[in-house]
């Protein structure tokens, strides 16, 4: 079957425009896996103690290189957004006129997740530069 | 005026994947897009498959996804759309043919939290059972659902899982859990704590920005939630 009139053209999945909610929510899983992840690497970097001082001291060294900073520095970030979202979502499902308050709550989140990221993230880069 | 459409064309019995099929609609100056999917269908193309019943935003069939969000066909109007207007089946549903799917399990959420009154077991006695205008107010926002799916089909969590009942499925039970004169609201409840319930809500607020009768769906989401929690109606 193909339509009679008019040309058609391979389909591409589109996006669903949601608004600032549905990004939140993204964010919030994106960055919850992120922790989630340095938690395992975490656990299997300190029970490297367990195979002898020098397996876990190569381990850690690698933190400690200059490649390795930017992605602590997402890790900060990735805390900050889930922590500060979590209470947002913890204030719509609990206070009930959390959901009218949706909005400001969402902006408060942005901006005191920006205003504690930028310093701890200048903090943390200005060494390797 | 002319309105450019790109609508996604599937029929799942001869095709493996969907294409666009893209279209020029005459309407009138106020024409809806539902005025342009008709132009298409009826002198265009007649194999576009499509619902639609009333036309006029009360039956709730024709909920599609135009320029990449949930709205009625036949309350959305061509002259405030970007062209080319793209139109889509609704999500988190299996497509039966072009803008069509398959409603079952939207319909399986919205019957699991029995959705009809449960009388208390007193005898009104022949009379009708009274209730004041406050006791109607408290539920009248979630009276306004028609069945359009169009909130349920913008979840996200619905779109991974359909057995989730859905936000519409909530608005419905809703509407009884605060009625005054109804007495099931235990059963519900229970069925809304589950698993599959009230709690895979994530409060993207997709669904209330998709609702195209204005219920703030999100906001009777979050009533039940904390009804479950505190168990108080």
């Amino acid at each position: 079957m193909s339509p009679a009139a008019g040309k058609t053209e391979p389909y591409h999945k589109t996006r669903y425009k949601g608004g600032g909610g549905m990004w939140s929510w993204i964010l919030h899983r994106g960055t919850g896996l992120m922790v989630l992840g340095f938690l395992f690497l975490h656990i299997l970097d300190t029970s490297l103690i367990g195979f002898g001082k020098h397996h876990y001291d190569t381990f850690v060294n690698i933190y400690k290189t200059a490649w390795f900073r930017p992605l602590e520095v997402l890790l900060i970030g990735a805390v900050i957004y889930h922590s500060m979202n979590g209470l947002r979502v913890i204030l719509v499902d609990f206070w009930d006129r959390g959901v009218r308050y949706e909005r400001q709550l969402s902006v408060a989140v942005n901006v005191v997740s920006l205003v504690m990221f930028v310093p701890s993230a200048f903090i943390m880069l200005k060494p390797i530069f | 005026m002319k309105v450019q459409l790109k609508i996604q064309r599937f029929d799942p019995a001869t095709q493996d994947k969907p294409v666009w099929g893209n279209y020029v609609a005459e309407v009138e100056d106020n024409g809806r897009v539902l005025d342009a999917l008709h132009y298409v269908k009826w002198y265009l193309d007649g194999t576009l498959a499509l619902r639609r019943s009333c036309g006029h935003g009360v039956c709730g069939s024709d909920a599609m996804v135009i320029n990449g969000v949930n709205r009625l066909a036949c309350k959305v109007l061509c002259k405030t759309l970007d062209q080319p207007v793209t139109v889509e089946p609704i999500r988190g549903l299996k497509v039966e043919k072009d803008l069509i799917v398959d409603m079952e399990p939207f319909f399986a959420g919205y019957r699991a939290v029995q959705p009809w009154l449960v009388p208390d077991d007193t005898d009104p006695g022949g009379r009708e059972r009274l209730q004041s205008p406050e006791e109607r107010a408290r539920y009248d926002d979630t009276t306004k659902c028609i069945l359009c799916a169009a909130c349920t089909t913008s979840c996200p969590i619905f779109w991974g899982d359909d057995t989730y009942v859905g936000p519409a499925a909530i608005v419905n039970a809703h509407r009884f859990i605060f009625d005054s004169r109804d007495a099931g609201d235990r059963e519900r409840l229970e069925i809304l704590s589950a698993r599959e319930g009230a709690f895979r809500c994530r409060t993207t607020f997709n669904c209330t920005e998709a609702c195209p009768r204005g219920i703030k769906v999100t906001e009777a989401i979050q009533e039940v939630k904390r009804t479950i929690l505190y168990r108080k109606v």
